[in-house]
């Protein structure tokens, strides 16, 4: 029965996650992010980079609702210094967050335009879903802050679809006025148009990012990079406390097993 | 096994609580002296590690609740919150999401191992019931927790199921706008699933205390299906035979747990869900969590009128049945032997029961054909498990004959 069970239950895993796989859509690229897997790790320059990206790119139309520029140099994150252990005093955060204007009421309830400070949320780019739908065709861009937990593929979805441009339109697909074709995007058909064409931007001339050319693949591993990092920014934190409380386990079950041979030695059972 | 308790109280303290309240003569009876068959392998570990569960889904939830906001405009942003900004928030959650697969995943296991060793028939056919009640109550708190972060998922699942109740003749629209409190689902909707959410974890651990009584009365089944005859040979007391093993067990499976909590936590998550709840754009492909798959399927099963039952009562009527046929199921099974160790065709029919449980998660993952037909054909074998095949084997089957004793069962053995 022991057996008959183990391979249930371990078809039953593999099951769900086959029956959950993207349906219908082209088969995702791989970004082979450093994050990916129990030990992968963020490389700090690629999210610098990656938040460059979505600074001068996709914030022009993508809101982050959930993040705060604070979170930047939050540990772990792509501008982290030990030396300022709290993000609100890193002088990199508050240099980001100053360059935006932040809606805000004055003492005397009047409305406001102020600088931002770490503590602010990233600033949307439009006052309402309505306005942003109304600035691009009707079709409302989807906020970023979770895009990669809430994709199948996650990062390799947002890696595919910045490269799935200017593929040949497959016969029966109708690419309708204002739209183009993109592989990945469920359906086929994406409001968005190219974005991360070769040089779209220039990387910060720094020694980490020596030899890095900003083509389109090296943008769309970035900005996935990124969108990753920025969609559960505890990840690195959960992968190191996931080994240890493993290490735990595996040690206390051990002792646990000796201690239940000991118990049971003299019965027959 | 209740029999004469052997509690010895010792301490002055001891002596002058056990003649008012004697709360530790019962702790001592249930937990420690409680004598339990030597013979019991690790299937018989997953109430154990039910009860573990429970205790760790209400301490996170309690957190949980602590931090979450039940209003449609601000639900979501406070799961990201908690997610983001609680000091280690995004562990607690992380383990109530998981743990919530994980209690399914142990409930059918222990499900499963209740009905190959006959641990329904007599004399534990209230400790069943019981447990089915336990597992109705499950799927009802799930099914709302789901509801709580307030995603694509969350609000279409909810609009779904819901609408279950109005399937109901004459009274199904008055309650079915009653459940909701409205047209549709909305505020009221969160409100009162997070209300309901937080009081049915209790109401489980006040029936669980009424299983393990149910549990304690007639003691435990055990692999060979062959009652206690002698307690002295063939029982040990729980503590420290079982506690130890059972430990050892529960270890095993809070790695698995825990490797899923820290690795792969959104694994068993659908991503829809982490796109915000919307009224105007519906899901292209509405599913519910993966353990209650294999229900969903059978309603969306019964996609024809029958007779005068419409098709939609006819698939709740299906899928409300194919819970509720368990607790008849001490009165359906004819055999007289428990264990299907000794049930040659039981063990096939029961093999195929799993692998059709198995298949119908499938298909209420799926749309289309060929899913719908195999949904069918799954739908038939589950009922016939229980209506056909189980009443006609006690007749019809040779069983082979189990041991004596346990005790003949274990000097047979190694």
């Amino acid at each position: 029965m022991r057996k008959i069970l183990l391979t249930t239950i371990l078809t039953l895993g593999l099951a769900s996650s086959a029956a959950f796989a993207n349906e219908g859509a082209h088969k995702l690229l791989d970004a082979q992010g450093s994050y990916e897997g129990i030990f992968g790790r963020f490389d700090r320059a690629q999210v610098q980079r990656g938040f460059q990206i979505y600074k001068e790119v996709c914030s022009s139309c993508h809101s982050m609702k959930e993040m705060h520029y604070r979170n930047l140099g939050e540990k772990n994150g792509p501008y982290y210094d030990p030396k300022f252990p709290n993000a609100n005093d890193n002088p990199v955060v508050k240099a980001i967050a100053k360059g935006y204007k932040v809606k805000d009421v004055d003492a005397n309830g009047a409305e406001v335009e102020r600088e931002g400070t770490p503590a602010d949320a990233f600033v949307s780019p439009f006052d309402s879903d309505y306005a942003a739908k109304q600035a691009n065709g009707g079709a409302l861009p989807p906020d970023l802050s979770v895009i990669t937990k809430a994709r199948h593929g996650g990062a390799n979805y947002v890696y595919s679809l910045m490269q799935g441009y200017n593929k040949p339109v497959p016969h029966g697909v109708n690419v309708p006025e204002g739209k183009v074709y993109n592989p990945y995007i469920a359906g086929g058909i994406i409001g968005m148009p190219e974005q991360l064409t070769d040089g779209r931007v220039t990387y910060a001339d720094t020694p980490e990012n020596k030899g890095i050319k900003a083509t389109t693949e090296q943008q769309s591993a970035d900005i996935a990079a990124f969108l990753q990092w920025a969609s559960d920014p505890h990840q690195t934190e959960r992968k190191k406390t996931g080994l240890a409380t493993m290490l735990f386990l595996f040690i206390f079950a051990i002792f646990t097993w000796l201690s239940y041979q000991s118990v049971w030695r003299n019965v027959k059972h | 096994m209740s029999g004469p308790s052997k509690y010895v109280p010792n301490s002055g303290f001891e002596k002058w609580l056990d003649r008012r309240l004697p709360l530790i003569r019962f702790a001592y009876d249930t937990m420690v002296d409680f004598p339990t068959p030597k013979n019991l392998n690790y299937w018989w570990t997953f109430g154990g590690i039910l009860a573990i569960f429970l205790v760790i889904q209400i301490l996170t939830g309690i957190i949980l609740v602590m931090h979450y906001v039940p209003h449609v405009d601000f639900a979501f942003a406070s799961v990201a919150h908690i997610m983001r900004d609680v000091n280690g928030g995004w562990l607690v959650r992380y383990m109530h999401m998981v743990g919530a697969s994980f209690f399914f995943l142990a409930v059918y296991i222990h499900i499963f191992r209740g009905l190959y060793y006959g641990s329904y028939k007599e004399p534990r056919e209230l400790l069943w019931g019981l447990g089915v009640i336990i597992y109705l109550l499950m799927v009802i708190t799930a099914f709302m927790g789901y509801v709580l972060p307030w995603g694509q998922m969350s609000f279409w699942g909810a609009t779904v199921i819901t609408n279950i109740a109005s399937a109901i003749p004459v009274v199904g629209e008055p309650i079915h706008k009653w459940l909701l409190g409205g047209f549709a689902v909305g505020q009221p909707t969160l409100n009162r699933f997070l209300s309901l959410h937080y009081l049915m974890p209790f109401v489980i651990a006040g029936v669980v205390v009424l299983h393990i009584w149910a549990l304690h009365v007639p003691g435990n089944n055990n692999p060979t299906g062959v009652e206690v005859k002698d307690v002295e040979k063939e029982t040990l007391p729980f503590h420290p035979y079982y506690t130890i093993k059972d430990g050892f067990a529960i270890l095993i499976f809070l790695m698995v747990y825990v490797a899923f909590v820290f690795f792969a936590p959104e694994a068993l998550n659908h991503p829809d869900n982490y796109i915000p709840a919307n009224a105007q754009v519906t899901p292209a492909h509405i599913v519910p969590e993966w353990y209650l798959l294999p229900f969903y399927a059978i309603l969306r099963a019964i996609d024809f009128d029958l007779l005068f039952i419409p098709a939609k009562l006819g698939g709740v009527i299906a899928m409300g049945g194919a819970i509720l046929i368990w607790l008849a199921l001490p009165l359906l099974d004819s055999s007289k032997i428990k264990s299907m160790r000794y049930r040659p065709l039981g063990k096939i029919f029961w093999f195929l029961f799993l692998v059709n449980f198995v298949i119908l998660g499938f298909c209420g993952a799926n749309i289309g054909e060929p899913w719908t037909t195999i949904s069918k054909i799954g739908v038939i074998y589950y009922f016939a498990y229980f209506l056909v095949i189980l009443p006609l084997l006690g007749i019809y089957e040779k069983p082979k004959t189990p041991p004596a004793s346990i005790a003949d069962s274990i000097s047979g053995a190694h």
